[in-house]
């Protein structure tokens, strides 16, 4: 799960760390009144998860600047925020369509002497957290990553014991802070760590951590996903969701406890456990056609579960035929052919659907499918299946 | 011969709650020696003819269990993990999907030093077929024989293996190593223990997007396997940033993709199958290289 930009530097403060003051608006009269409480510059900053918003553009607004723009005015401010609310932001990330923004940061601009890196993740060879810091900030750390990996340092974190002193002071110095900011420093790493490990993240960053002419040393930007499977133990993170960030078809198959992710070609599938689910995308690919979505069912999928997946399925206008690939193992063939039969006719099919099943009690669920008199195509091999669907999709 | 588990693998069932009473007894049928249940509280009891334990300690003691599969749901699986591992259970095999990444972190720490192997979490288990299943995987799709199985998936193994059976390739040892981003048993520890054993003539690796297992196992096959090695990679049109239904499917920062893995496998010489419907024939084609 994702959060805002002032979610995460919210936790950050509460742990202990130095974020330049700020205040959210949810419209202009409001961005202007957080700018008259500042009395001197502020910088503008579009609330949305999608990264790349510096270099993203306000669809149709014919405005030259992205989801962070500093201003000097009050009635920059204004204007500026009236474009940011109206107009939804394109990034490289959120697709033609853009995400619209509902809330504005407004933060206090920092005077910015020196940019630093800061970031963590699970390490999965080391099976720990890792802290990575850089001393070229706001940069994209992917790209140093690919260019000078030396330039990352990493410790990594004991999940036990947190950062421990000697590393933040080690990275401190390796960053090249000076002795009488090593103590900020170090107080951003434990901030960050802390954050990390008790809320469980998956990954947390400060790109920039900024360094002020005074000596401060401020998270000047934050990012932080969660990791979905410790949610259950953080409700104060759960109340933190901005649905109107998510896909609305990947919400509502996650409510019915279906893995769905929605992409941009015309064969639908339905497909049981996540490794099948994402080969029958690709060999879909493979002849041709361009898969709508991934979707895993998962091992002991109920009728009701099915239809509501094919429910979402045949709710996308792009959908043009869609492909159930099934192996049945524990569950027999024939409990899935009935439940695709029940599914079919209550759902109310407008487009070809070729069935591919195999495993336990075959031929009786290939049986079943073909006496129902449902217009469903059986297919014997996962090659046929995938020529079958995409034949059908560009009929 | 086989890797991990045989005929005399005594095992216990960890969490016998619906899902984990109908696997322990779906194991049994395949003949399996199903010795115990854990069932914290329920000690002195049995179910479905299972003898159920407070503690796994008491459960080794008392049965003489060398390996254990674990049902307990995710918040209190990586505890279940370290209880086995702390009674000297020599295979924990994790089959509970949802582990918080941390937990798993905690626990992998609290087993180092220990001489147990953990075989997941997130994984449909360890099958050595006609004399040992541990795990959720559907018996019948397997037969003995040459081909050493190893995978990130679940179905996509079943997929697999029935490709192989119907080819006549029967199968030495079957391993999920699980979806998720901190496993116990990694690729290089399988394709070491494969190279070992002296049923496996040809070995099977199935990975995904996300991390660089693969990449990894390639370098290491280049350098210490002697045996015809085929792959396959799920995901190659999975978009990057998004979560393909296993936790570790993800294409992070640009790394992680099916065509990094797929170029490294190849170049360290491995028949890389084309599509999830050249499994079974990829293996004959690196049998006769």
């Amino acid at each position: 799960m994702k959060i805002h930009e002032y979610q995460a530097k919210e936790l950050l403060a509460a742990a202990g760390a130095a974020v330049p003051r700020g205040v959210i608006a949810t419209n202009a009269r409001e961005a202007q009144q957080a700018y008259e409480q500042f009395g001197k510059p502020v910088v503008l900053k579009a609330q949305i998860h999608a990264g790349g918003r510096g270099k993203g553009r306000f669809k149709d607004s014919g405005a030259d600047f992205g989801g962070v723009k500093f201003c000097k005015t009050k009635e920059e401010v204004g204007t500026v925020a009236e474009v940011m609310f109206r107009y939804p932001l394109v990034t490289k990330q959120t697709g033609e369509a853009g995400q619209r923004v509902s809330k504005v940061l407004v933060q206090e601009a920092a005077d910015i002497a020196r940019e630093v890196y800061l970031g963590m993740v699970v390490d999965r060879n080391a099976g720990v957290p890792v802290l990575m810091a850089c001393a070229e900030g706001g940069v994209e750390i992917e790209e140093v990553a690919a260019r000078n990996p030396e330039k990352i340092l990493k410790a990594k974190i004991s999940p036990e014991l947190g950062l421990v002193p000697f590393q933040a002071r080690r990275l401190a110095f390796e960053l090249e802070f000076p002795p009488e900011q090593v103590p900020a420093a170090e107080k951003l790493m434990t901030a960050l760590c802390k954050v990390f490990i008790e809320k469980d993240c998956s990954l947390a960053e400060i790109n920039p951590v900024a360094v002020t002419p005074a000596g401060e040393v401020l998270a000047l930007d934050a990012k932080m996903n969660f990791d979905d499977n410790a949610l259950f133990r953080h409700p104060e993170i759960e109340q933190l969701r901005d649905e109107s960030e998510e896909d609305p078809m990947e919400l509502r198959a996650a409510r019915a406890g279906l893995s769905y992710i929605s992409l941009s070609g015309t064969i639908g599938c339905l497909v049981n456990g996540a490794g099948l689910a994402m080969s029958t995308m690709d060999i879909i690919k493979y002849h041709g056609g361009e898969p709508a979505n991934f979707l895993d069912v998962g091992g002991g999928a109920t009728k009701e579960q099915v239809t509501e997946a094919f429910r979402i399925l045949l709710a996308d206008p792009r959908v043009k035929a869609v492909l159930v690939n099934i192996f049945g193992g524990i569950m027999k063939c024939d409990t899935i052919a009935a439940g695709i039969i029940a599914a079919y006719k209550e759902v109310g099919f407008h487009v070809p659907l070729v069935v591919r099943l195999e495993g336990t009690n075959v031929e009786l669920g290939r049986k079943m499918l073909a006496e129902s008199g449902l217009n469903i195509q059986t297919a014997a091999g996962l090659t046929e299946a995938a020529k079958a669907v995409v034949a059908a999709a560009a009929a | 011969m086989s890797i991990l588990v045989d005929k005399n693998t005594r095992v216990l069932c960890q969490g016998m709650g619906k899902a984990g009473t109908f696997h322990a007894v779906q194991c049994r049928e395949y003949g399996t020696q199903v010795v115990g249940g854990v069932v914290p509280g329920k000690g002195g009891t049995n179910k479905e003819g299972i003898p159920l334990f407070n503690t796994v300690a008491e459960a080794v003691k008392k049965t003489g269990a060398n390996a254990t599969m674990v049902f307990v749901p995710p918040p209190a699986a990586a505890d279940a993990i370290m209880e086995a591992a702390d009674a000297g259970v020599q295979l924990i095999v994790a089959i509970t999907e949802g582990i918080p990444v941390l937990d798993m972190a905690r626990a992998m720490r609290f087993l180092a030093g220990k001489s147990c192997r953990l075989v997941g979490p997130n994984c449909p288990g360890v099958i050595t077929p006609g004399q040992c299943k541990i795990g959720i995987m559907p018996g019948y799709i397997h037969k003995p024989g040459p081909v050493g199985v190893m995978s990130r998936s679940g179905t996509l193994t079943y997929e697999a293996v029935w490709q192989l059976t119907n080819l006549g390739l029967g199968q030495s040892t079957c391993v999920g190593l699980g979806g998720d981003p901190i496993v116990g048993t990694s690729f290089i520890d399988l394709l070491r223990m494969f190279e070992q054993d002296s049923q496996t003539e040809a070995i099977l690796l199935m990975g995904e997007i996300g991390g660089n297992a693969e990449e990894q196992a390639a370098e290491y096959i280049k350098q210490h396997v002697s045996k015809p090695v085929a792959a396959f990679i799920a995901g190659q049109t999975a978009p990057p940033g998004k979560r393909m239904g296993h936790a570790g499917a993800i294409i992070s920062g640009g790394s992680g993709t099916a065509k990094e893995k797929i170029a490294a496998l190849r170049a360290a010489g491995i028949v890389v199958a084309d599509t999830p419907a050249e499994l079974g024939v990829s293996v004959q084609k690196a049998m006769k290289k």
